[in-house]
């Protein structure tokens, strides 16, 4: 079994919105028609994205934090978007367990985006079909692409690698490794959804010194009261010599 | 969410149609046992049950005002296994075909007593054809109410209440016009249909209730910090990621003031139960059809604002990732 996903590293994301611009640009132009994008100069702009970054601000001022935190379809294991279809139009691959609709047979009832807690499925209000993140699957299989690029187009995009995209079955995939390495957390588990698409946390680096560690405290010679050759705060050799 | 006119319009017009087969079936069966009397066909059963297929109709129609790709509806019936809209789909046409047959079985007097007790109660035909839209109905009633009540993450839908109260309010409005509707055509069951009315708008007012005091005290599972999966009690949305609006902050807030949710709960709340119990006493009192018939108007108006009440308090979790809408 294969479950392709997406990992995003909200240590490292920028909030820059490449990877919502490269999607819209790649999935806009693909065979599955455009996605709409009313007024995109105007006063409301409005349109269908399969992506957005959205920007919170965790902690009280003046020790706040910013997060940027990018949502597109989280491909769940157990989606409750597909048994709600009446029409079989949402569906989940069984080989590489990618959600997908099929904007033939989809009659725009909206149901379920109504059974996506995420709210990461779209109407398309010209088309009037469902849209939603392929995971660019008419992109990782193509042969004609070089193998480094058959990745998703916001993977690709992405200035400092917060996402990364592979096969979450696999234990030994690298984001596999990373999430067990790296603290990979789902969004909204109480709903037993079970994302495939697995967020990093933010993570500080802290470095501690203690006052003891300025000094060596347990050098021998110093225990002893015998300095080296010269007093201890004499000039050392290294003094003299550092010409 | 946002309110959707189709939905509070397919809703409430499949109701009428609904409660009024009930009630016809319910008149069928008690005057086949000799508790009530007997009813013309044509006149009384056949007229009735067309006025029940055109309410279903109304809203079979005002359902495809929902759909982007109306044309391809008809596929909508493939995923029964898994869909309860899907099971509504195909419920639907059938309660239909079982009403529209019934309807001119009786209107044609195309009917014939199959099986007659010693105590002189009878089987006829049309009265099995109304037994089995009865179960259709209820069947309905329940795919209708489970559209709703499935989503489990919109907790204010997600409860046995959503289905009683559907079953409960379309049957309630069903009688009360066939209340009306009896009194022009069927004088003898006019008090009968006028208490199970009464009876049942008093039972919804129970169950309605139950379900807005549970409504009010709802303590929703998802917060911002399990959307986002940051743990701290202060967090706030400062960008949602675009200027304008978008399909998600269009369709899931319904965009109105509290004091604006709060009247039309009182709107609905008054519409639906004291005003049309008053005009239904009244008109039964007075054989007055044309208070009767203001009694199902003035509760479909309030059984409007009910709907769009139902749709308006629940609150989506999508809504947590647009706080600054």
């Amino acid at each position: 079994m294969t479950q392709l996903a997406l990992v995003i590293d909200l240590n490292v994301c920028v909030g820059c919105h490449a990877c919502v611009t490269s999607c819209k640009e790649w999935n806009t132009s693909g065979p599955a028609g455009s996605m709409c994008d009313d007024n995109p100069y105007g006063k409301d702009p409005t349109g269908t994205f399969f992506n957005r970054v959205q920007t919170y601000e965790i902690g009280e001022f003046p020790n706040t934090e910013t997060l940027h935190f990018p949502k597109s379809c989280l491909h769940c294991e157990d989606p409750p978007c597909v048994p709600v279809c009446p029409t079989g139009a949402s569906y989940k691959r069984k080989e590489d367990g990618i959600i997908l609709v099929d904007y033939d047979k989809c009659i725009g009832c909206r149901y379920c985006s109504w059974a996506c807690p995420y709210g990461v499925r779209e109407i398309d209000e010209h088309l009037k079909v469902m849209k939603k993140c392929t995971l660019c699957v008419d992109r990782i299989y193509d042969e004609t692409l070089p193998e480094a690029e058959r990745k998703p187009a916001c993977v690709l995009a992405c200035p400092t690698s917060a996402r990364l995209f592979g096969d979450v079955h696999d234990p030994e995939s690298a984001i596999s490794v990373t999430i067990r390495e790296e603290g990979g957390y789902q969004l909204m588990p109480e709903w037993g959804t079970h994302p495939s698409n697995h967020y990093l946390p933010r993570r500080k680096t802290h470095q501690h010194i203690h006052e003891d560690e300025l000094q060596r405290a347990d050098n021998p010679l110093k225990k002893e009261q015998r300095g080296p050759s010269t007093p201890i705060d004499a000039p050392t050799l290294d003094d003299s010599t550092s010409w | 969410m946002h309110p959707a006119f189709s939905v509070i319009f397919l809703t409430t017009l499949i109701g009428v149609g609904q409660g009024i087969f009930l009630a016809l079936f319910t008149g069928q069966s008690y005057s086949a046992v000799e508790l009530l009397p007997t009813q013309d066909s044509t006149r009384f059963y056949g007229n009735a049950a067309f006025i029940a297929l055109g309410f279903l109709i109304g809203g079979l129609i005002a359902s495809f005002f929902h759909l982007g790709h109306p044309e391809r509806a008809w596929r909508a019936a493939s995923q029964w296994r898994t869909s309860w809209l899907s099971r509504e789909v195909i419920v639907l046409p059938i309660m239909m075909g079982l009403v529209f047959i019934y309807a001119i079985m009786h209107h044609f007097g195309w009917d014939s007593v199959l099986l007659t007790t010693d105590t002189g109660a009878q089987l006829s035909l049309t009265l099995i054809i109304a037994t089995l839209g009865m179960f259709t109905t209820f069947a309905l009633f329940i795919c209708t109410g489970m559209v709703y009540a499935c989503l489990k993450f919109l907790q204010e839908w997600h409860t046995p209440l959503t289905i009683i109260n559907y079953t409960l309010f379309g049957t309630a409005s069903g009688f009360i016009l066939m209340t009306a509707f009896a009194n022009t055509s069927a004088p003898d069951l006019m008090n009968f249909y006028g208490i199970w009315a009464s009876i049942i708008t008093l039972a919804v007012f129970v169950t309605r209730s139950a379900s807005l005091i549970r409504n009010a005290q709802i303590k929703h599972k998802s917060t911002i910090q399990t959307a986002i999966g940051v743990r701290h009690s202060r967090i706030q949305q400062k960008s949602m990621g675009f200027m304008g609006g978008s399909v998600n902050t269009r369709d899931f807030f319904h965009h109105v003031s509290l004091i604006f949710m709060t009247k039309m709960k009182w709107i609905f709340m008054v519409l639906v139960f004291p005003v049309p119990l008053m005009l239904l006493w009244m008109g039964m009192e007075t054989h007055s059809t044309a208070l009767l018939f203001a009694a199902f108007v003035v509760q479909y108006v309030g059984l409007l604002a009910e709907r769009w009440f139902f749709f308006a308090q629940a609150n989506h979790p999508q809504n947590l990732y647009y706080q600054t809408v």
